[in-house]
């Protein structure tokens, strides 16, 4: 058990090799990995980069392994450290900063990189090439101080970036050598409907351009094209393709062509290096997109691991682009020739265009624009490669008009044979996500996604994964398709929050106008929903409109089914004194309130005040020192603690007092839904933190932090974040944890579906693992408090909203007569 | 209302209620609510939801309705009527307005 293991050193820390340690982690632990990473950062997904720029995700969002994923597999990670030289001969590689390791394996992974076309003026400032974070943050930067991008390349990501970047307020004007946009993935039809769309999104396009130089005196400035053409820039991106990073193998003298070459099996020319990913070229081809980069690493992984048949084998890979409205899809070979059949479908008023190649009754590519819905469908008879000669009638219409079926998405997803692959960037088929749910029991798309890896990559199959999830769980699964959040839009509240990001929208009507709502002024829906998302999104920015919210968030008190109200003064902690018991009876005696109760949060509940009293009530409170206690509200509720060291015998940590210093951080903030913590002293959990939103259990070495927990309608416990040795760690934690959940909750969405829909392992990662993430968050809240720490009791009682409270006049009656 | 003479009764000044809001009016036993809209137009309703007596001056004001805070039924400001499946109706007094004054018919 105990014997010695084997080194395994990884030249890079991008995709393809985190993938193959995945897969190698799951058939054993014979290796003790060290990872050098030119980067200073943890693997993301590079896929993602375009919704990071258009601001649709966040870095957080895009992280595949959190700092937690290392530690527990033991993996050393050398961050910002690049490997420098391979001596073969020793074993060894030396690294920039000095770091020299052994391996007995060693797999380069060093990726590609951009190519820049050396023209003059191609190295001023400004020049970008979009590869990875960096270069996205730098898009994003130059994109505050708007202008104009030229963005060179009229591929993938070139258009990728340059709907980014206009989504982010730049003027856009997209230079393409070729004739038509997408050459290689499109025809020239669908590369005109492309074109089309683009320009009417206001992205400038021009092809058949060749840039000449750029200008621009110590900053680019323009961009001259070969015919004389200058076009103003302040940003350049040049997106013209990819060169495999061999630098390192070279000199190391492994066997380089125009990548690393390797075998079948993902073995370059000495049998102790394998090579993965972009670097690579097998069989006389390199790669750029996921789906091949995973394959390899599955085999690298394979060999790796002991003896393996597996070998890797040159497949069509299907081409998405992720630019959100722009839908297309395109497989196999569509050029033009001997033998070859097309059948094409066109609607103009709607804008599609569908067309498949056959060969011999063998479909051999598709291009669809516009409606994809049956990609995957086309994909599957492109690999089986049956005769489609019986249905060539009806084949351009899709799948859902095979044999008189019916229109049901379902339904098409039922017909799927269980080989049929789903998720194109994993290699995931539809049989292997049914035993994913069947085996394991799953039920959410965030579980499917963790066991199966099946839409975890570019997320383009989500609609086919829900799919697979519906006929397979049946009545158990509730389709959580992107509902519009009320009958005045059709958008989900995930789309609208981050378009409220991503174009800067400040005010309702904005929002309403931009994503264009089918009402003019919303409903008692949407509007406290988009009020919300504004609050939270614009801390100090956005002026909280008060007819947009819950009259229980107008007149900070619960309304009660005879119109009357109830009135709970903030009681950190739970604690209070004899004064404030002595100042709240009074307020009961003088304003005749009919109940006074204890709840279930340890506060004290006047029930049965009238609108009329409600500021004179306060202002009584108020004058003895309480503040509004919030009851009401989407937010900050309670912190409920037990006596913890000050009085219980079992108490391990001081509860009491970080239940106060807790509510002390947090009171005033608007979340989701409301937001309920506990905090108790000891694992016998007298203040119940295991079914509250945000727990704190003490104990004698330090805290746990749990969170997610339900009791109501729904009754759930919580799940463990971390544990944490020091209060002031346990404030960080939790003030990151409810920002991040202010940041992507849903409105009236608990904690506990928010993270089941995120996934606990993922927000573990986010906010407990990345140190760096977890302070900014935290600091995020922070800044958020500043402007919402305010008493709302004590504003009204000062004057503010006064028409809330008192009739506009009094009438009598006897007089208008 | 079916009084055989109204009369208008000077209740209070435009900008004494919010846009998108409602203020109320107590005559007696009965209390009036006057909703403002966005575009300044002004309707009155009895302040009971037609379903389980809720305040609507409480509620949100929305493209001519309001949406009561008790139960979410929507109730159209003008004719008082329940909108989409529920049935019931609130009394609707007609209110207008003389420059920034606000009168109320009763």
């Amino acid at each position: 058990m105990t014997a010695q293991k084997q080194k395994l050193v990884i030249v890079g820390n991008g995709m393809a090799p985190s993938r193959m340690l995945e897969h190698l982690f799951e058939v054993g632990d014979q290796y003790e990995v060290t990872i050098f990473n030119a980067e200073p950062r943890v693997n993301y997904d590079r896929i993602m980069l375009s919704p990071v720029l258009s601001g649709e995700k966040t870095y957080a969002d895009i992280i595949i392994h959190g700092e937690g994923w290392y530690a527990e597999h033991g993996i050393t990670l050398h961050q910002g450290d690049k490997i420098t030289e391979i001596r073969r001969h020793e074993r060894k590689v030396i690294s920039e900063k000095g770091v020299v390791a052994d391996y007995d394996k060693l797999v380069i992974a060093t990726g590609s990189n951009p190519f820049i076309i050396p023209v003059p003026g191609s190295d001023l400032p400004g020049v970008l090439a979009y590869r990875d974070l960096d270069d996205t943050d730098g898009m994003i930067k130059a994109a505050e101080k708007g202008g104009r991008a030229v963005v060179i390349g009229g591929g993938l990501l070139g258009l990728e970036a340059a709907a980014g970047l206009k989504l982010r307020g730049m003027e856009v004007t997209v230079i393409h050598l070729m004739p038509t946009l997408m050459e290689r993935q499109l025809d020239t039809a669908a590369g005109y409907l492309l074109q089309k769309e683009l320009e009417s999104r206001g992205i400038d396009v021009l092809c058949e351009a060749n840039t000449k130089q750029i200008l621009g005196e110590g900053k680019v400035e323009g961009v001259e094209l070969a015919d004389g053409r200058v076009i103003d820039a302040s940003l350049v991106v040049m997106a013209v393709g990819i060169r495999p990073n061999v630098a390192l193998a070279q000199e190391a003298g492994l066997e380089v062509n125009r990548g690393i070459v390797t075998d079948a099996t993902m073995k370059t020319s000495d049998p102790n290096i394998y090579s993965v990913g972009e670097c690579v070229e097998v069989g006389g081809m390199v790669y750029g997109l996921v789906a091949p980069l995973y394959r390899m690493a599955k085999v690298a992984a394979e060999h790796l691991a002991g003896p393996s048949e597996a070998a890797f084998a040159h497949a069509e890979t299907p081409t998405k682009l992720k630019v959100t409205g722009c839908d297309l899809y395109s497989v196999g070979d569509f050029a033009e020739g001997e033998g070859r059949e097309d059948i094409v479908l066109r609607d103009a008023q709607r804008g599609t265009y569908k067309r498949v190649i056959l060969k011999d009754n063998k479909l051999i590519g598709a291009v669809l624009y516009g409606d994809v819905a049956d990609g995957a469908w086309y994909n599957q008879m492109l690999i089986s490669g049956e005769d489609i000669s019986e249905m060539r009638d009806t084949l351009i219409f899709g799948q859902a008009y095979q044999g008189g079926g019916t229109v049901d998405p379902l339904a098409a997803v039922a017909a799927l044979p269980d080989d049929a692959e789903i998720c194109g960037c994993n290699g995931i088929t539809k049989g292997m996500i049914v035993k994913a749910i069947t085996d394991k029991g799953l039920t959410s798309l965030a579980d499917v996604r963790a066991h199966s890896k099946a839409s975890a990559s570019c997320g383009t199959c989500t609609n086919l994964v829900e799919g697979i999830m519906g006929i397979t769980l049946g009545d158990d699964f509730v389709l959580p398709a992107a509902q519009g959040m009320c009958g005045c839009t059709t958008h989900s509240h995930g789309f609208v929050r981050r378009m409220i990001k991503a174009k800067g929208l400040k005010s309702i009507p904005a929002v309403m106008q931009e994503l264009e709502w089918s009402t003019a002024e919303g409903c008692a829906k949407c509007r406290p929903a988009l009020n919300y998302y504004l609050v939270a999104d614009w801390p100090g920015e956005y002026k909280d409109d008060q007819q947009s919210r819950f009259i229980n968030e107008r007149v900070h008190a619960n309304i009660q089914k005879d119109g009357t109200y109830s009135v709970v003064p903030r009681m950190f902690g739970g604690i209070t004194t004899p004064d404030e018991l002595r100042a709240i009876a009074d307020v009961a005696d003088k304003y005749d309130i009919p109940t006074v109760k204890v709840t279930g949060g340890q506060r004290i509940d006047l029930l049965g005040v009238k609108k009329e009293d409600l500021i004179p009530v306060w202002a009584d409170l108020n004058a003895a020192g309480m503040i509004s206690g919030a009851a009401y509200s989407k937010g900050l509720r309670t912190v409920k603690t037990c006596v913890g060291t000050d009085w219980c015998r079992f108490g391990t940590q001081d509860s009491t007092g970080l239940g106060i210093k807790l509510e002390k951080a947090l009171w005033g903030s608007w979340s989701p839904a409301k937001l309920k913590l506990a905090v108790t002293g000891c694992p016998r959990n007298c203040a119940e933190a295991t079914c509250k939103d945000i727990g704190i259990i003490c104990v004698d070495s330090g805290y746990e932090i749990v969170y997610g927990g339900a009791a109501g309608l729904h009754i759930q416990g919580t799940t463990v974040l971390g544990k944490v040795a020091t209060e002031e760690e346990v404030m960080e934690v939790v003030c990151a944890l409810t920002q991040y959940y202010r940041e992507t909750g849903f409105y009236l969405e608990r904690i506990y579906k928010w993270a089941d829909r995120l996934g606990y392992d993922h927000i573990k990662e986010v906010i407990y693992d990345n140190l760096e993430e977890r302070k900014a968050f935290a600091e995020r809240f922070r800044y958020s408090q500043e402007f919402a720490q305010v008493d709302p009791w004590a504003e009204r009682v000062a004057g503010a909203e006064a028409h809330e409270f008192k009739p506009m006049a009094t009438l009598n009656l006897e007089a208008a007569e | 209302m079916n009084m055989q003479s109204k009369t208008w009764i000077e209740v209070g000044t435009l900008t004494d209620i919010p846009r998108q809001g409602a203020r109320c009016v107590k005559t007696g036993e009965m209390t009036i609510a006057i909703f403002r809209t966005t575009d300044d137009r002004l309707f009155a309703l009895e302040d009971k939801c037609p379903h389980k007596n809720g305040p609507l001056s409480d509620g949100i004001v929305h493209d001519g309705c309001v949406t009561c805070p008790l139960h979410n039924w929507v109730i159209s400001l003008e004719t008082g009527a329940a909108q989409g499946a529920d049935e019931g109706m609130s009394l609707t007094f007609p209110v207008k307005l003389d420059g920034e004054t606000v009168l109320l018919g009763l």
